[in-house]
């Protein structure tokens, strides 16, 4: 069954391209993906023979902090907090050997940001690739949000969502700074004003 | 010529009505054991599959040796290991699930084995983990789980082979999607930080 194209934008990624570089290394690697299932990804990933665990991160941050009050003030309730870790990051140490985080980090609150980040160190085996996309336009009040989905190698399918308030913007000091104890950050500034990100493990 | 008319004057044998003549003489669809004297092995009813209706809530196991629908509710765990088991758009099932395939319109809470197939359609959700051969998810459906595809293992070649097999490339696969024209965003500028 192939996918509905409509209402899908393309784009061509290095980052997506580095990241695919690393699937290539064995079969039977495990990779998280937090865009959410579709068939393209699904197809993508187990046709190299790894195994893949979906989530769609924007709707459990939404189920989470975003039926009543404001999204980014609940991201410091501790127990939202604790329930949304618990649903979404309760993986086993180094469990993956990859993750696809998309742009969902923007959206959290430094310090929940702080949180899962170390959470995605925790989870990822050491040399495991991760590949996150930052908005980097400072004057920017709300962004588009999209569905992903992997075409190919080093193609994307965005699938246009709705608008949403990012939770800060990160230049490229920021982001190091942001996954410092990772062993490496690899920038790819596009000319759509977007910071694809390849961090190392 | 003659043979045509032969076959005209002979009787005809029975043959077994239509599933959409039976629905129209509303023929019961039930799933209790029949009175026969010899057991039953296969159930191929041709009403349909055997149907748990919306308002039905089961708690336990299911073991089946023919199709099931489900619209209700169950809780405990289904087996149907080589029939279709398909969870209705008003089915609610809290359940580990095996079968040879699975139709996913509802919602599904658990963990899913198939032989063959799983298809997550439009609307339907599905926490769990999924192990299975083939898998089918349709846009606007929600999945959360893990996702390991089990090739079949080819049967062994009576002749040695000459090379190993080369490790599979993904390519645009049945699932992907077809040839789409690409818009480059173009890289503007690289940069790496190593530690």
């Amino acid at each position: 069954m192939a996918p509905s194209l409509t209402g899908f934008e393309t784009r061509q990624s290095h980052g997506l391209d580095q990241f695919c570089s690393s699937l290539e290394d064995r079969p039977g690697m495990y990779i998280l993906d937090f865009a959410g299932a579709s068939q393209s990804t699904v197809s993508f990933i187990t046709n190299y023979g790894h195994r893949l665990y979906s989530d769609d991160f924007i709707h459990q941050l939404d189920d989470c902090f975003g039926r009543e009050g404001n999204f980014f003030e609940n991201q410091s309730n501790p127990l939202l907090t604790s329930r949304f870790l618990d649903t979404s990051l309760d993986f086993d140490e180094q469990a993956f050997d990859g993750a696809l985080v998309w742009d969902s980090l923007q959206f959290l609150a430094p310090p929940l940001l702080q949180t899962v980040v170390g959470c995605l160190h925790q989870i990822l085996k050491p040399g495991s690739s991760l590949l996150a996309m930052f908005h980097a336009e400072e004057r920017v009040d709300e962004m588009q949000t999209f569905s992903y989905r992997i075409h190919d190698h080093k193609t994307i399918l965005l699938g246009s969502r709705y608008r949403r308030k990012p939770a800060q913007i990160f230049n490229n000091r920021g982001l190091e700074k942001l996954f410092q104890d990772f062993a490496s950050v690899k920038f790819f500034l596009t000319r759509d004003h977007l910071r694809e990100v390849i961090v190392r493990r | 010529m003659w043979n045509r008319r032969k076959e005209e004057e002979t009787p005809s044998a029975f043959t077994p009505p239509l599933p959409s003549q039976l629905a129209k003489e509303g023929i019961p669809m039930s799933t209790l054991p029949s009175r026969t004297s010899e057991p039953v092995q296969e159930v191929n009813r041709p009403g349909g599959p055997a149907v748990l209706g919306k308002s039905v809530i089961v708690k336990g196991q299911i073991f089946g040796r023919e199709d099931l629908t489900i619209d209700g509710e169950v809780e405990g765990t289904v087996e149907l290991q080589e029939h279709r088991l398909t969870i209705g758009p008003n089915g609610k099932v809290a359940a580990t699930v095996k079968a040879r395939e699975v139709v996913v319109l509802g919602t599904l809470h658990g963990n899913v084995e198939t032989r063959d197939k799983i298809m997550i359609r439009k609307d339907a959700k599905l926490v769990g983990d999924i192990r299975t051969a083939r898998i089918e998810i349709e846009d606007g459906a929600y999945f959360k789980g893990n996702i390991d595809i089990v090739r079949e293992q080819p049967k062994a070649a009576p002749a040695p082979a000459a090379t190993p097999a080369a490790a599979p490339k993904p390519q645009a696969s049945a699932g992907a999607p077809g040839s789409t024209p690409t818009t480059p965003a173009l890289a503007a500028g690289a940069g790496e930080v190593k530690r």
